[in-house]
């Protein structure tokens, strides 16, 4: 078939384009805005893959997926063995097709790089994704080993408790995930909005650990319904991925008047609550004509974009550096601008504030320029005196970070923390406590879904040798200068 | 799901729902809440949890039915299902080290302080709990609470029932009496009685104890929309609170945030209420025909 085609003829082929919605439509409605690829337009970029024997791209990604065995099937038309292939290294491979920031990981590493535009490696996944999620019932089914009587706690149904859930019981333990809110995914359902990751993928990803036999209890919190002791006496091993869900506050006055919101809050209003969207939901929004979100991150991006999607005349990211130490991806950027998003760089709120009836009017900002670089890297924004102004807004959205939340942390007092609240692990994922391991944002502090998700890989590759053979490797409790939880790495969390 | 063992009326638009809910039930203890989601189109409420029963496996909840959410809470009968309880949530109440309290409750506030001076009252303490309302109506729970309380004092607006007047009026008399000085006043109802309650008992410098119920929607400290400031610190009602130092709260800046949907909840709760009313006709034209 096509594959046969020379490395000339493949490196002829110019990297497809991602067919998207128009912008003009787009930003009214809460439809996906990336299109998909057709089987053609899917087949001929996997043909430009050289197949190399470096297989970088493999290295750049964070759960190893197969990447030039999945696209070498795709080229020939084996769609169900791509599907395999794909599914064997990724559990959740129609989420990482739309959210991984593959132009900082695979794609980075392409050979095609440094010659300009590498395979799009992240489109293939996300069209065999959709392709395997269509075709499920034509897909040979996985064999599950004889179970192996374990029992396995997952605290937390996101990235990485998914991740971990799917590999476990691949191996034939018992998994059950507690998850604290009504439904599933985690930040994937709450924190991305539809229009990037549809809430028929999650609930699709779900449904295939449910068919593995992994059993999903939402409504349980622990640290409050239950006890991580409670969860160790009742299971064999536990992991814990609940996240970094606390916001970090902007610390300005106004910061309580009303219309201004966390990202958390706004958008677990949107995303989960359906609030402003399904005229059915009972929760309410602030709609905002004049919304401000400060940040820079996928998250503010993510806010952003909903509060156009929500009616707004004028929706502005604040932020305090320039756009090129902006941590979200550059994709989410350029559809935010074609949204009619306005950037306005190199300022920082001072004030926010408001009318006699206590609700937002108008947001006083000062104007930053960039000093020397901070311990991120990146260039430390410095207040100009004298250079405050003032924006109208009626809504203020504050998307500058997340951090540990203490729930369950503060019931588990064996469990070692680094100063920051998150936990600390060795690379495999291991705690403080024998038989219980960690991954995710809960661990780094606000980071990516992919991250979160090879987390979830490794440590359950290490649980299970724990569970098989009682080997645990020993993590050092001290306080691991390893993380930095800037406010603005936090906020890349699903970069 | 959750199924609702009982829901009776105790008064107008207040209803006592007891929910086979046997985890919560197990962990439960007095002032913490649990987050009620009755469907999937609903908004996530937080209640207290008013008792609970660990060996049945049940909570007794005491639900207001004020907009559209708590409206369809109430609505679920005996033998229906609540799609969402989760918790307990919240700090537990803090018993200090007291041997005379005054319980002070108001409206819907007195069926939160039920389990308050059924806990206080297991640990042995002095309680005098006043309660008020607008009416002999809006009186709830005097008979549980007289049976808990070394002293019961009622109040109504109108004097249909106790001394006419408000909870504040019957406390500043207590408090003024040197004989025997509370050393901690609970305070639980609407934001101004909370804050009343709280002015009197500044000068006395009585610890006083206010339990807050601000808008919140996963109640696990993530989103942040129950901040509230308490001694110029922000702090989150869900997992700092519920009950504050009624000395320190901010309670103006409580009382505006609790207004952010005024209007949008009264628009739902028009078409609930349309809905309702479209309903009971519907019914009517055929139970006539």
């Amino acid at each position: 078939m096509g594959n046969k085609l020379t490395p000339k003829e493949r490196l002829a082929i110019s990297r497809v384009h991602m067919s998207e919605r128009d912008p003009e439509v787009r930003s009214r409605t809460f439809e996906e805005v990336n299109l998909g690829l057709t089987l053609e337009e899917a087949m001929r970029e996997a043909q430009r893959c050289l197949q190399c024997k470096t297989r970088q791209c493999v290295t750049g990604c964070p759960v190893r997926v197969s990447i030039p065995e999945f696209i070498n099937a795709l080229a020939e038309g084996d769609l169900p063995g791509a599907a395999e292939i794909l599914r064997r290294d990724n559990a959740l491979p129609a989420v990482c097709g739309r959210v991984c920031p593959q132009e900082t990981q695979c794609e980075a590493l392409c050979v095609y790089k440094a010659k300009g535009e590498p395979v799009a490696i992240g489109y293939l996944e996300r069209f065999v994704a959709d392709w395997a999620m269509a075709h499920d019932a034509e897909l040979a089914h996985e064999e599950l080993p004889m179970p192996s009587g374990k029992k396995v706690a997952i605290i937390g149904s996101g990235p990485a408790g998914l991740t971990a859930a799917g590999e476990l019981a691949r191996k034939g333990h018992q998994v059950t995930i507690f998850e604290a809110l009504h439904d599933t995914g985690g930040v994937l359902r709450y924190g991305i909005p539809e229009f990037r990751l549809p809430n028929t993928i999650i609930d699709n990803e779900v449904e295939r650990l449910l068919a593995m036999g992994v059993v999903i209890e939402c409504n349980v919190i622990v640290g409050k319904t239950l006890t991580l002791e409670q969860l160790r006496e009742e299971f064999d091993a536990v992991f814990i991925g609940n996240g970094a869900g606390l916001p970090v506050m902007l610390k300005v006055p106004g910061e309580n008047l009303k219309g201004v919101y966390s990202a958390n809050e706004y958008l677990t209003r949107v995303n989960l609550m359906e609030a402003g969207r399904n005229p059915d939901a009972s929760t309410p929004i602030i709609r905002g004509k004049r919304v401000a979100v400060i940040g820079g991150g996928n998250t503010a991006m993510d806010c952003v974009r909903v509060s156009r999607r929500l009616g707004a005349e004028r929706s502005m990211i604040i932020y305090r550096r320039s756009e090129a130490e902006m941590p979200a991806r550059d994709e989410e950027i350029k559809h935010a601008k074609e949204e009619g998003v306005e950037f306005i760089i190199l300022t920082a709120p001072v004030e926010i504030t408001g009318n006699t009836e206590g609700w937002v009017e108008s947001m006083r900002c000062r104007k930053m320029e960039l000093g020397a670089p901070d311990e991120s890297g990146r260039r430390r924004p410095v207040p100009i005196a004298g250079s405050d102004y003032e924006i109208t807004v009626d809504v203020v959205v504050n998307a500058v970070g997340t951090r540990a939340n203490p729930l369950l942390t503060a019931t588990a007092p064996d469990l070692a923390l680094n100063k920051w609240g998150n936990i600390v692990i060795d690379e495999h994922g291991t705690t403080s406590i024998r038989g219980v391991y960690a991954g995710g944002d809960i661990v780094r502090g606000g980071a990516t879904v992919i991250l979160a998700m090879g987390d979830g890989k490794e440590a359950a590759a290490a649980l299970h040798r724990y569970l098989m053979t009682g080997e645990t490797s020993e993590v050092e409790d001290n306080d691991t200068e390893e993380w930095f939880p800037d406010e603005e790495m936090a906020v890349g969390r699903e970069a | 799901m959750f199924k609702v063992i009982s829901n009776e009326i105790l008064a107008e638009n207040l209803h006592r729902m007891v929910i086979e809910a046997p985890r919560v039930a197990r962990a439960r203890r007095p002032g913490q809440f649990v987050i009620i989601h009755a469907e999937q189109s609903a908004e996530r409420i937080p209640i207290t949890i008013g008792d609970a029963d660990p060996q049945a496996g049940t909570i007794t909840i005491f639900v207001q039915a004020v907009g559209a959410s708590t409206l369809k809470i109430v609505s679920i009968p005996a033998g229906g299902f609540i799609k969402d309880v989760a918790g307990p949530l919240g700090r537990p109440t803090h018993m200090g080290d007291w041997q005379r309290v005054v319980c002070v409750g108001g409206g819907v506030g007195t069926a939160v302080l039920f389990p308050l001076v059924k806990a206080l009252a297991n640990g042995g303490k002095q309680i005098t709990t006043i309660i008020g309302g607008r009416s002999s109506r809006f009186i709830l729970l005097a008979d549980e609470l007289g049976m808990l309380s070394e002293k019961l004092l009622i109040t109504t607006e109108d004097g249909s029932l106790g001394c006419k007047g408000f909870v504040t009026t019957v406390l500043a008399e207590l408090l003024a009496d040197p004989r025997n000085p509370p050393q901690a006043v609970f305070a639980i109802g609407p934001v101004p009685m909370m804050r009343a309650v709280a002015e009197l008992t500044r000068p006395y410098n009585i610890e006083t104890i206010v339990s807050l119920n601000p808008i919140m929607i996963d109640g696990t400290g993530m989103c942040g929309g129950c901040r509230v400031m308490v001694g110029g610190e922000m702090k989150f009602a869900c997992v700092d609170g519920p009950e504050f130092d009624g000395h320190l709260v901010d309670f103006d800046s409580l009382a505006d945030r609790l207004t952010t949907y005024r209007n949008q909840e009264a628009a739902l709760r028009h078409t609930a209420e349309a809905c309702r009313i479209r309903k009971e006709e519907h019914h009517g034209q055929q139970a006539d025909s």
